[in-house]
């Protein structure tokens, strides 16, 4: 099967406070509809990891391919491109603009992409949030909301442009286990209904485990 | 590929929900350029009003004969002392005398000259003003008084009668202010002037005459051309001075220049006779811009803090506008049309407040004895300063909100979301 997010041998040096290898000869790859995490233990290199996946990250040698382009290299410019169309991304303080309203959150990276008029974003922006069951919330202040419900936000702004790949930094970490479990079963719907690939980084073990695999990771290693 | 409409609505709701930063910092912008404004249109007023007391009452070229003594003295004439080194002591003016000599024609010619807007004849007298035993020094000016009225602004400084009036009194005399101060005479009343040679004449006071320069207003008094000769018993073309007023002053020197050599007088420009009063206004106008530039600076510093305040509290969100796709240039765009807006607002509010002051300013009365013309302070509403004020706006909130938003151009996404 194809991947939609392949690396290869990749390298990384934290050069402060002193030199450190942290990612050391990273090799794997992401299926289509696949729904991967990763765990490891706190500086294992998995965040890390997850920013250079993430293409915000550009300071490391070897290559990353997303969908079977090369990204590597490539000018801040493209990448911040790449990175709107192509990568959903969660955070763990869910990270929304508090001064916008949930709907404006959402519809943001779609204006940016530019590729649809305002109402088809606007549609598409209500789709996403009724998907996650929080429509009612669309016109409320994003500082106004609670956290579970902030971060349900947060994955729908990572949908809004139907991107290729889902990438989460402990996106539950924060929450508690009744919005663990709901966010986890989102991006179960997700990956079932609409062949979603998904990454996720994780402390969370009964989270990880029903996930499609585990990436154990190791001082700056994958563990087979 | 620039969304200009992303970008503006998130500049603009930033600017909203820190409407109190806003509002500060347009503040100090409108503060800067409105008193700018105030300052400079009424500085270049008062330079104006100060510059036209002076210069109205200079003509663009004064013809006149200059008591010199001879370039070549008769010893130059002799052959046997050409190789000689001559001293002559004790040199004296040549004798001439104090009129024109060929006054009327050349008056004429330059009434047919196509760059003349007009010349008037004057002529000047030295006499005495009596006032019972006490003789006061001073100067009669026989004037074509409605010539006169027509090319200078002498009709503003005559502050009782008019200059018709003089015209129609063939011993009439429009009195110094300051002399009729002094020998308490007023209008209707009669003053009596004595030559140098000794004949005294009794004229009629028809008005009184106020330059706001107290020196010229306590020896000086105008009287008809005609009214003048007849007291110092000289013929009708006997004129010592020549005012030419021409279209174009630029042409002044270069015209003088011509005319001293073509009639052999002494022909002054008005550049020439008024050098020190360019100097005087191009030091105050350097003064205001100092200032006004100053304060745009301080306004400048004002923005520069407020947006550096702004994008340290914004940190997370560029963060998050980064990680979901927008690029360093997006985000330096979106701080910068935040400085860009509040520079224009604020520019525009200035410019009002600043038209505002100036027209206050206008209506405040402002009477002084020098100024007799004046009622309220002078203001020069020259659109060029509005111009130049709202261009400075611009300017000053440009560079004061390039370098915190190149900063959050350069922020680094992954180190603000780890660091928390």
């Amino acid at each position: 099967m194809e991947f939609v997010l392949e690396t290869k041998n990749i390298n990384k040096y934290f050069e402060k406070p002193v030199k450190f290898h942290v990612l050391k000869d990273i090799s794997f790859g992401i299926k289509k509809g696949e729904f991967a995490s990763i765990m490891g233990k706190s500086g294992s290199g998995k965040s890390t990891l997850l920013y250079i996946l993430s293409t915000m990250d550009t300071d490391y040698t070897g290559e990353l391919y997303l969908n079977n382009e090369l990204i590597t290299g490539q000018k801040h410019n493209k990448l911040s491109q790449i990175r709107n169309k192509n990568i959903g991304f969660v955070f763990q303080f869910h990270y929304l603009l508090s001064e916008f309203s949930v709907l404006e959150n959402v519809m943001l990276p779609a204006k940016k992409l530019a590729e649809k008029s305002l109402a088809e974003i606007e549609h598409d922006a209500m789709e996403k949030l009724r998907m996650l069951d929080i429509e009612k919330l669309a016109h409320q202040r994003a500082s106004r909301i609670s956290g579970g419900e902030k971060q349900r936000v947060a994955i729908a702004r990572a949908l809004i442009n139907n991107p290729a790949i889902l990438m989460g930094d402990e996106p539950t970490g924060n929450l508690d286990s009744h919005n663990s479990e709901n966010v986890f079963s989102i991006f179960k719907r997700l990956k079932e209904e609409e062949g979603l690939s998904l990454l996720i980084v994780t402390h969370d073990e009964d989270f990880a485990k029903r996930t499609d695999r585990i990436i154990q990771m190791e001082d700056g290693r994958i563990l087979d | 590929m620039i969304n200009w409409r992303v970008i503006l609505n998130i500049a603009k709701t930033h600017l909203l929900t820190k409407m109190k930063s806003t509002v500060t910092a347009s503040l100090g912008v409108t503060f800067g350029i409105g008193a700018y404004i105030t300052l400079i249109s009424f500085m270049t007023g008062l330079n104006e009003m100060l510059d036209s007391l002076i210069l109205n009452q200079t003509p663009h070229i004064h013809i006149y004969n200059e008591i010199e003594p001879s370039d070549k003295q008769p010893i130059a004439l002799y052959q046997e002392f050409e190789d000689a080194f001559n001293v002559v002591n004790s040199i004296k003016p040549k004798q001439s005398q104090k009129k024109i000599h060929n006054g009327l024609p050349i008056l004429n010619y330059l009434k047919k000259d196509k760059k003349v807007y007009g010349a008037t004849p004057q002529l000047r007298a030295q006499i005495f003003y009596l006032s019972g035993s006490i003789e006061l020094g001073g100067n009669l000016v026989g004037v074509d008084i409605m010539e006169e009225a027509r090319l200078s602004n002498i009709g503003d400084y005559i502050v009782e009668g008019t200059p018709q009036d003089l015209k129609n009194s063939e011993n009439g005399i429009l009195l110094g202010a300051g002399l009729a101060k002094k020998m308490s005479l007023k209008e209707g009343d009669r003053v009596q002037v004595s030559t140098i040679k000794g004949d005294v004449f009794p004229l009629k006071i028809v008005g009184i005459y106020q330059s706001g320069i107290a020196d010229i207003d306590n020896i000086q008094s105008y009287a008809n051309l005609k009214t003048v000769q007849r007291i110092l018993g000289e013929a009708q073309n006997y004129v010592t001075d020549i005012n030419v007023k021409l279209y174009d002053i630029n042409e002044a020197t270069a015209m003088a220049s011509s005319l001293g050599k073509q009639f052999q007088v002494k022909a002054t420009s008005i550049n020439e006779a008024n050098a020190q009063f360019e100097t005087g206004s191009n030091i105050r106008n350097l003064i205001t811009y100092a200032v006004s530039i100053t304060l745009l600076i301080v306004a400048g510093f004002g923005i520069y803090n407020i947006l550096n305040m702004l994008i340290y509290e914004k940190m997370k969100d560029i963060a998050i506008l980064k990680a979901t796709g927008f690029s360093g240039n997006d985000v330096q765009l979106i701080f910068m049309s935040q400085a860009m807006i509040i520079g224009a607002l604020g520019g525009i509010l200035g410019l009002i407040v600043g038209f505002v002051l100036s027209k206050l300013i206008d209506n405040v009365a402002f009477q002084t004895e020098a100024l007799p013309t004046i009622t309220t302070y002078p203001i020069n509403y020259n659109i060029w300063y509005y111009v130049i004020g709202f261009s400075f706006a611009l300017i000053s909130t440009f560079v004061a909100g390039w370098l915190p938003s190149n900063k959050a151009r350069r922020i680094d996404p992954v180190r603000i979301i780890r660091g928390t």
